[in-house]
C-alpha cells in the first residue's frame, strides 16, 4: 500500500467554527484513478472536507499533500493550476455569462492571452489561442450533450441543466483531481443514469480521478472504487463499498434508525429548492 | 458572404468559431456599426459646429465612461473616483509635452499608460475590501487627487492651470472642431474595438467571472487580488486617454474640472447605458451630454413666457440628469442597451410578440 505514491493524501484535518467541530482529525488518501466517494450525514463535514482541499476554508491543523506538494498555505487559485478542479453543492456558476463563457473560464489558467494580447486580439495570436481552446470546450460540451444551450445564459437554466454546465466547467480546467459535491442531488433516475455515466467515463478515459460526495447510496456502491464515512466531523469507516456498507457504527450512523432517515430528508429539501 | 449573412435572422447558422466568436453579435449590427462610423467621418462636411461639439464631448466622455463600465459594470467595482483619473490623463499628457517636448500624438496614449500606473497603485485597496468600503476608499482618492491638482504646480499649474497644445500629425495641427472630431472619432473605434476584445477573451472573462461568483472565480484559477486591481488599472487608462483627449481639444487643463460631480455623471453614463454593457456605454455617454441641451432648448422655446424658468436653467440641467438616474434606476435598471436589445428582439419576431 505505501508503495503507490497517494494523488492526495489528507492527515489529521480538524476545522472548527466558534463551537462547532466541522472536522476533527480526518485522514485519509485518494490513489490516482480512483473514484473515492465521501458519505455521511447532514452536516456531517463532507462539504468542509472539500472546502479545505480547495482552499476555500483553512483547517486549524493537519497537512493536505497534492501531488507531493503540501497546500495549506496555497490560495484557491494556485490549487486550481495544480490540477485541482470541483463543482459546488449549492450551484455557483457566473449567473450572467452564457454557458459557453462560464465552460470557457474554466480554460483560464490554461490560456496565455492577457489583457494586452486580448484587447489586441487580431494582432497578437489571442484569436487563434482562443479559437483553439473554444474547440477544446466543444469537445466538452459535446461529451456532456448541452450543445443546445451553449449559448444560453447560465443563470436562465434549470437545475438539472446547471449541474451539468458546473461539470462541464470543472471538466474545461483539465484537472487530474476532480471535486464533485453532491453531483446529482435533485436529479431525476434518468438524469442521475447520466451522471453516472458522465462521471465513470471522465475517470476511465478522461483519466481523472474523482473525489465525490453523493447521498444516492446506489450510486455511490455501484461507482466507487473507496468510500469514507464522516460522522460528525469523524472518519468512522473507510474502505471498499461493500465492507464500508457492513460496518456496524455505519449501518447506525448513516443507514440509521429506521432504514434511511437523511436521505428522503435531503432529497425532499433539495427538490423543494428546485421547484 | 456577407450579403448572403445579412440576410440571416431567425436561426443564424455560423459554421465556424471563428464567425461565432465576432465582436457584433449579427451581421447587421456590424453593418450598422460600420455604417455609423462611415457616416460620422463626412459629418464634419455638414455639421454646424454646434454639433461637433457635442459629438467631440460625447467621444471623449464616452471613452472614459466605457473605462468606467470595465470596473463597474464588468467587474462588480465601485468607482466614486472616476473624474480624477479622467483629469490625471488630461494633465500627464498635457505635462508630458510641455516639459518634454514629445508630440501630443505620442502624449495621449502614454498619458493613458501613467494614468492606469495610477490606477493600479490608487487600486490596490480594492484587492483587500469590497463594497461600502470600496465605495468609501475610491470617493478619498478623488479628493486626494483634486488636492493634488490644486498643489502640484509643477505638474498641473496649480491655482493657473496648464496650456495643452493642440494634437498635430506631420505639421497639420488638429486645432479647430471639424479636424479634432476626426482625433476622437479615430480614438473612440480605436478604444472601443481594444474593450470589446478584452472582454472576449481571458483577462475580460475573468473580470466578469470576479462580478458574477468571486469564489467560484477563484476555484477557477482566477487571482482575485490581480484582477480587482488590474481592473481598476484598466479603467484608469480609458479614463486617462479620454481626460487627454479633453486636455488637447480644449488647450486648457484646471483643476476645478475633475470634481465628485463629474464623477457621479460618469456614473450616469454607465448606469443609464447599461452596466456591463460596451456600446452601451456610449449610448449613455450621448444621453447625459445631450439632456441638458435638450432642456436648455427646451426652456429656450417657452422661455419668453416665463423668464424664471431661464434664471433656473442652471438647476434644471443638473436636476435633469439627477432625475434621469433616478429613473433609470427605477424602471431600466439595465440601461440603453437592454432597451435597444428589447427592440431589436421585437422586430426580429415580428408581428409574432412573444
Ligand atoms: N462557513 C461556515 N460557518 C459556520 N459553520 C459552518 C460553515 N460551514 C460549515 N459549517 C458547519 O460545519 C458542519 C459541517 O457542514 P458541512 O457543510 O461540511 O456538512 P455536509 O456534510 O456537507 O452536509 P450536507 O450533506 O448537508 O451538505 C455543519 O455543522 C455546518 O453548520
Ligand atoms: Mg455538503
Amino acid at each position: 500500500m505505501a508503495e503507490t505514491p497517494s494523488l492526495l493524501q489528507v492527515s489529521d484535518i480538524s476545522l472548527s467554527f466558534g463551537g462547532v467541530h466541522a472536522l476533527t482529525d480526518v485522514s485519509f488518501s485518494v490513489n490516482p484513478g480512483e473514484i473515492f466517494s465521501i458519505i455521511g450525514p447532514n452536516g456531517a463535514g463532507k462539504t468542509s472536507m472539500l472546502n479545505c482541499i480547495s482552499g476555500r476554508y483553512q483547517p486549524n491543523k493537519g497537512s493536505i499533500v497534492f501531488k507531493q506538494q503540501e497546500l495549506i498555505g496555497l490560495r484557491p487559485n494556485d490549487r486550481c493550476t495544480l490540477g485541482i478542479g470541483r463543482t459546488f453543492q449549492n450551484l455557483a456558476l457566473f449567473a450572467h455569462m452564457t454557458v459557453l463563457d462560464n465552460i470557457m473560464v474554466g480554460r483560464h489558467h490554461l490560456l496565455k492571452n492577457n489583457f494586452l494580447s486580448g484587447s489586441l486580439y487580431w494582432l497578437g495570436g489571442a484569436r487563434k489561442e482562443e479559437l483553439t481552446h473554444r474547440a477544446e470546450v466543444e469537445n466538452i460540451i459535446d461529451f456532456l450533450e448541452i450543445a443546445h444551450i451553449r449559448k444560453s445564459i447560465a443563470g436562465t437554466l434549470s437545475y438539472g441543466l446547471r449541474k451539468r454546465v458546473e461539470l462541464a466547467r470543472a471538466v474545461a480546467l483539465r484537472p487530474d483531481m476532480i471535486l464533485l459535491d453532491e453531483p446529482m442531488a435533485g436529479m431525476n433516475l434518468e438524469e442521475k443514469e447520466d451522471m453516472a455515466r458522465y462521471i465513470i467515463d471522465l475517470n476511465e478515459e478522461w483519466g481523472m480521478t474523482v473525489v465525490m460526495i453523493e447521498h444516492d447510496m446506489g450510486v455511490v456502491m455501484d461507482i466507487s472504487h473507496r468510500v469514507m464515512v464522516l460522522d460528525f466531523g469523524k472518519k468512522i469507516a473507510s474502505g471498499l463499498p461493500d465492507e464500508v456498507m457492513a460496518h456496524p457504527q455505519v449501518r447506525k450512523a448513516y443507514l440509521g434508525e429506521d432504514d434511511e432517515p437523511s436521505e428522503p430528508a435531503t432529497e425532499s429539501q433539495l427538490s423543494g429548492e428546485v421547484a | 458572404m456577407a450579403s448572403a449573412h445579412s440576410r440571416m435572422k431567425c436561426g443564424e447558422f455560423r459554421t465556424t468559431y471563428q464567425q461565432d466568436t465576432t465582436i457584433f453579435p449579427t451581421p447587421l449590427a456590424r453593418r450598422v456599426a460600420i455604417g455609423s462610423v462611415l457616416f460620422l467621418l463626412i459629418a464634419p462636411s455638414f455639421l454646424n459646429p454646434y454639433f461637433l461639439n457635442l459629438g467631440i464631448q460625447i467621444g471623449y466622455y464616452g471613452i472614459a465612461a466605457l473605462g468606467l463600465n470595465i470596473v463597474l459594470g464588468f467587474t462588480g467595482q465601485i468607482s466614486l473616483g472616476h473624474a480624477a483619473f479622467f483629469g490625471f490623463g488630461a494633465f500627464a499628457s498635457a505635462w508630458l509635452n510641455n516639459t518634454t517636448g514629445i508630440p501630443v500624438f505620442f502624449c495621449i496614449p502614454l498619458a493613458g499608460a501613467m494614468t492606469m500606473a495610477l490606477g493600479l497603485i490608487v487600486g490596490i485597496p480594492a484587492g483587500r475590501i469590497k463594497g461600502l468600503y470600496l465605495a468609501i476608499a475610491t470617493f478619498a482618492s478623488q479628493f486626494i487627487l483634486e488636492d493634488f491638482f490644486a498643489r502640484a504646480d509643477w505638474f498641473t499649474g496649480g491655482s493657473y492651470g496648464a496650456m495643452a497644445n493642440p494634437f498635430a500629425l506631420f505639421g497639420f495641427a488638429f486645432d479647430n472642431d471639424q479636424r479634432y472630431f476626426y482625433v476622437v472619432l479615430f480614438y473612440v473605434v480605436v478604444m472601443f474595438l481594444l474593450g470589446a476584445n478584452l472582454l472576449r477573451s481571458r483577462d475580460g472573462r475573468a473580470f466578469i467571472a470576479v462580478r458574477d461568483h468571486y469564489l467560484s472565480a477563484e476555484i477557477m484559477g482566477i487571482n482575485l487580488t490581480k484582477y480587482r486591481i488590474l481592473s481598476f488599472g484598466i479603467s484608469s487608462f480609458y479614463a486617462g486617454i479620454g481626460g487627454a483627449l479633453f486636455g488637447h481639444y480644449l488647450g486648457f487643463v484646471s483643476a476645478e474640472g475633475f470634481t465628485l460631480l463629474l464623477s457621479i455623471q460618469f456614473l450616469g453614463m454607465v448606469i443609464i447605458g447599461g452596466l456591463g454593457s460596451v456600446m452601451g456605454s456610449l449610448f449613455g455617454t450621448a444621453f447625459m451630454v445631450l439632456l441638458p441641451e435638450l432642456m436648455e432648448a427646451g426652456v429656450g422655446l417657452i422661455g419668453h413666457n416665463a423668464p424664471g424658468l431661464t434664471q433656473a436653467l442652471a438647476y434644471i440641467k443638473e436636476m435633469a440628469i439627477g432625475l434621469a438616474i433616478i429613473l433609470f434606476l427605477i424602471f431600466e435598471p439595465d440601461g440603453l442597451a437592454h432597451r435597444w436589445k428589447m427592440i431589436k428582439a421585437y422586430w426580429k419576431l415580428y408581428p409574432f410578440s412573444y
